[in-house]
């Protein structure tokens, strides 16, 4: 199932037996996985098969956890989700969580930098979506939904973290965003970081990842490589119920 | 539990029945003993505390609107009554019913303005609303302000029975209890009451099917607020005054703390509740001042630890539904 | 003119003046229920009590160790917002993620317990705090009325403090995170930010607000263990009129409906005592979410 490891011997993100409860759900029944240093790893399933709720377990956000969870070979379980952010993971959530009380300048710096290098500078980032140049004074509520998602990468692009959570970052977007965003996670690949992505589209996910993981039920069904992707299509067709 | 929960509790033959049962010939038995036991003036002041936190917990218990003024119903009804039977000179059973009528108008329009208002500020407005009615009473001719209505005739209860009679009044006053406490008991579980149940677990799903939410809490809100008039009405016609205490925010608090230690959302707490709150006044009448500290301190502590209260922590460990 | 006598203007102005005073403590207290309210998500029964804990203890650092009422202007917060954050880390946070209700049920028990610890031992009548001698001395003659110094004071220090506030939680960084933690606590966290401090810390801030409005009473209300069980009512009110929804709407609420209360006083005094309460039984039949609410 793995390929050929990369350099880094340690899995920056190791997940086993990982469950999880939303209140009295019991949603996740053991998941297994884990992200290399530097990869793109790819979570795929269908609606309701785990896969938002793995990305809140590994941030600390969920009711309840057990199983186990090591970021750069520490264990996580048990941390506060304010804790487990220090150790430079962030998330990008699906509702996106743009603050409609705060503007688009506030939405951006409200995330303390929680490395002391810091993560891009504004410049950068305004580089990479010049559109929030524009916007920096209307509310965060005002934001069309391209505008909102691009904001919610952007804010937690500053803090330096180097481990991002990126849960369904192009659904309801449109085709141009989708590529803006493609490029701006490619971009952030080759600067080194490390990403675990939720996407119900694998055709963008295809163009980023190096490996998928198969949810279904709460659990890690398959696993392959990004260079097995063709040869796993009719499965994964199946798994997705395309 | 069983498909129809009416049928069931009212049935002698289910398990909610006898549990129900059992409890309810317990009560009438202590009812019963009591004033051979203790002081019968200070048993029919309980009971008319008694029916005043059952009609309480119906709001807070079974529709979970929390009235931080529920007194200005207790008050109001007794002033009404006591006026009725002093100054217009009416049978007992007549003043108690022009109370309660009374206070079941001012829970009308109570209820209109609160109800549409979620919960925490459906608080703060009870808070308001009974404050202007002390004021209201404060003001009022008819109160005699500080002093209250004093002397009020007990009077024959339907032109025959003699209520001067300790024996005749204790049994008025049991029967009106028991009334009442059956009241909310078939409230709660009926229909009616299943749709509270609903409106209380989720109100949008409620709505969403077609439930006209706010009459339901409406009317819920009257009848607790003409049960505890009920309980007001009463307790004039046994103490034979009205005074500003029944209107006063104290008397709000007090029955907030008479439910949350019996068990709020069950049957018996409250008269659980009252029993004790009130027994804790009359025997630690002696540290004075110091009764309401105390009561504050048992309050805090019940929120922070004793939640279910007396009766709800029995019901839990006994696995039955009082 | 109304009422069978007439009103002079020194008449009007005296009670628009004392209006505004009200209007200045309902506007400093129903700041800071709403400040606590929009964090918390629980109504600080306990307010009126610790606004009564304010006024003591500006009497306290006056009396037992000489310290004037600058110093009480600055202490008496400093110390009942410190008392608060404790209440809040002990009691409070415990019944976090509970029922609302059960925090308004613990706070109104506290209040009861903290009311009736003071009456017990300062008894029911007042105890005296003078107008510091800054701001004592004959009343300033504005032509149309006489404008005693101290209640001036009052009235800007109020307004200056409530546009501080709204000015720290609208405008500045500081600000930002507490309006981002109000509207999302759980992925403001989630960013490394220690939200569970903040709550207490916010909790202690909406208190010394209490506090700071209780050092302000002192010289003019005298300092009772009731006064705080006489306001909480009408402050209620207010923030029913008002709504919690916005910052902006409660301090002016708080400022235009003790005006409206002090202008009852003038040509209608019976009512003077429930015009508050009218107002917000018609509030509630035409807007139940306030004048400024948000319909959650």
């Amino acid at each position: 199932m793995r390929e050929p490891a990369s350099a880094a011997a340690e899995p920056l993100l190791a997940v086993a037996g990982l469950q999880a409860w939303y209140g009295e759900s019991h949603i996740l029944h053991g998941v297994d996985f884990d992200v290399r240093q530097g990869e793109v790893v790819t979570l795929l399933g269908r609606n309701g098969a785990g896969k938002t709720t793995t990305l809140k377990a590994i941030m600390g956000i969920v009711a309840k956890r057990k199983g186990s969870a090591k970021i750069a070979g520490g264990e996580t379980i048990g941390l506060s989700s304010d804790r487990i952010a220090r150790l430079g993971v962030a998330i990008c959530p699906e509702e996106r969580g743009v603050f409609a009380s705060l503007n688009v300048r506030e939405n951006l710096m409200l995330p303390p930098k929680i490395a002391r290098e810091g993560g891009l500078t504004l410049e950068r980032i305004f580089t990479l979506f010049p559109n929030l140049a524009e916007r920096l004074n209307s509310g965060g509520g005002k934001l069309s939904g391209g505008e909102q998602q691009m904001l919610a990468i952007a804010r937690i692009l500053r803090t330096g973290a180097r481990f991002l959570m990126l849960d369904e970052p192009t659904e309801g977007l449109a085709p141009v965003i989708i590529q803006q965003i493609g490029r701006t996670i490619a971009e952030l690949k080759r600067e080194g970081f490390t990403i675990l992505l939720v996407e119900q589209n694998f055709r963008f996910a295809s163009t980023v990842a190096d490996r998928y993981f198969v949810m279904e039920h709460g659990r890690v069904i398959d696993a392959f490589a990004d260079s097995q992707l063709s040869a796993n299509m009719e499965k994964l067709h199946e798994y997705l119920g395309v | 539990m069983s498909a129809n929960p009416v049928a069931a509790t009212m049935n002698p033959f289910t398990r909610e029945g006898r549990e129900f049962g059992v409890v309810f010939v317990i009560m009438l038995v202590l009812i019963g003993a009591a004033p051979f036991v203790a002081y019968p003036f200070f048993v029919m002041q309980a009971l008319c505390f008694a029916l005043f936190a059952c009609a309480f917990n119906l709001l807070i218990g079974y529709v979970g609107l929390l009235s931080f003024g529920h007194a200005m119903f207790l008050g109001s009804a007794s002033y009404v009554c006591a006026h009725a039977a002093k100054v217009w000179g009416l049978d007992p059973e007549l003043a108690i019913l022009t109370g309660v009528a009374c206070s079941g108008l001012l829970g009308l329009v109570a209820g209109v303005l609160s109800i549409r208002s979620q919960g925490i500020y459906f608080a703060m407005i009870t808070v308001a609303l009974s404050q202007m009615i002390y004021f209201f009473c404060v003001e009022a001719p008819f109160t005699h302000g500080e002093d209250g209505i004093q002397g009020v005739p007990q009077g024959r209860a339907f032109g025959l029975i003699d209520l001067s009679r300790p024996a005749a009044l204790y049994v008025f006053t049991a029967a009106i209890f028991l009334f009442g406490f059956l009241a909310v008991y078939r409230a709660v579980n009926s229909p009616f009451g299943e749709i509270l149940k609903a409106i209380r677990e989720n109100e949008p799903r409620a709505i969403s099917l077609g439930y006209r939410v706010a009459r339901y809490k409406l009317a819920a809100f009257v009848l607790s607020a003409a049960l505890a008039g009920l309980a007001g009405a009463t307790k004039a016609i046994v103490v034979q005054n009205a005074s500003l205490t029944d209107v006063g925010f104290a008397m709000s608090g007090e029955v907030v703390l008479m439910t949350l230690l019996g068990g709020m959302g069950t049957l018996y707490g409250p008269v659980v509740g009252a029993l004790v709150v009130v027994s804790m006044q009359n025997y630690l009448a002696q540290f004075g001042q110091w009764v309401t500290v105390i009561q504050g301190a048992v309050f805090v502590a019940c929120v922070l630890t004793f939640r279910r209260g007396v009766v709800g922590e029995i019901g839990k460990a006994l696995k039955w539904s009082i | 003119m109304f009422l069978g006598h007439a009103i002079t203007a020194q008449q009007l102005y005296g009670q628009l003046l004392v209006g505004l005073i009200n209007g200045s403590f309902y506007a400093l207290l129903s700041l800071g229920l709403a400040v606590i309210f929009g964090m918390l998500n629980i109504v600080n029964f306990a307010h009126g009590a610790l606004y009564m804990v304010g006024a003591f203890v500006a009497y306290f650092l006056l009396h037992g160790l000489g310290l004037n009422y600058w110093w009480a202007l600055i202490g008496s917060p400093l110390i009942v917002g410190a008392l608060g954050a404790l209440i809040e880390r002990t009691l409070l946070y415990r019944l976090r993620g509970l029922d609302p209700l059960y925090g308004l049920l613990l706070t109104f028990g506290l209040a009861l317990v903290i009311q009736r610890l003071f009456q017990n031992y300062f008894g029911a009548s007042g105890l005296p705090y003078d107008i510091p001698p800054g701001l004592s001395g004959p009343p300033r003659n504005l032509g149309f009325m006489y404008l005693p110094n101290y209640r001036a004071w009052v009235i800007v220090f109020s307004a200056a403090v409530c546009f501080s506030t709204w000015f720290l939680i609208e405008k500045t960084k500081l600000g930002a995170y507490l309006r981002a933690a109000t509207e999302n606590p759980t992925l403001v966290r989630a960013f490394g930010v220690n939200v569970p401090r903040m709550i207490t810390l916010t909790y202690g801030f909406g208190v010394a607000l209490a506090a700071l409005a209780g050092v302000l009473a002192a010289p003019i209300n005298q300092v009772r263990p009731g006064m705080g069980a006489d306001i909480i009512a009408v402050v209620f009110a207010v923030v029913v009129i008002g709504g919690m929804g916005s910052i902006l709407g409660s301090i002016v609420t708080g400022f235009v409906l003790g005006m409206v209360e002090g202008l009852t006083k003038v040509f209608y005094p019976e009512a003077s005592n429930t015009v508050i309460f009218v107002i917000m039984a018609i509030v509630l039949l035409i807007k139940p979410a306030g004048l400024f609410g948000r319909v959650a």
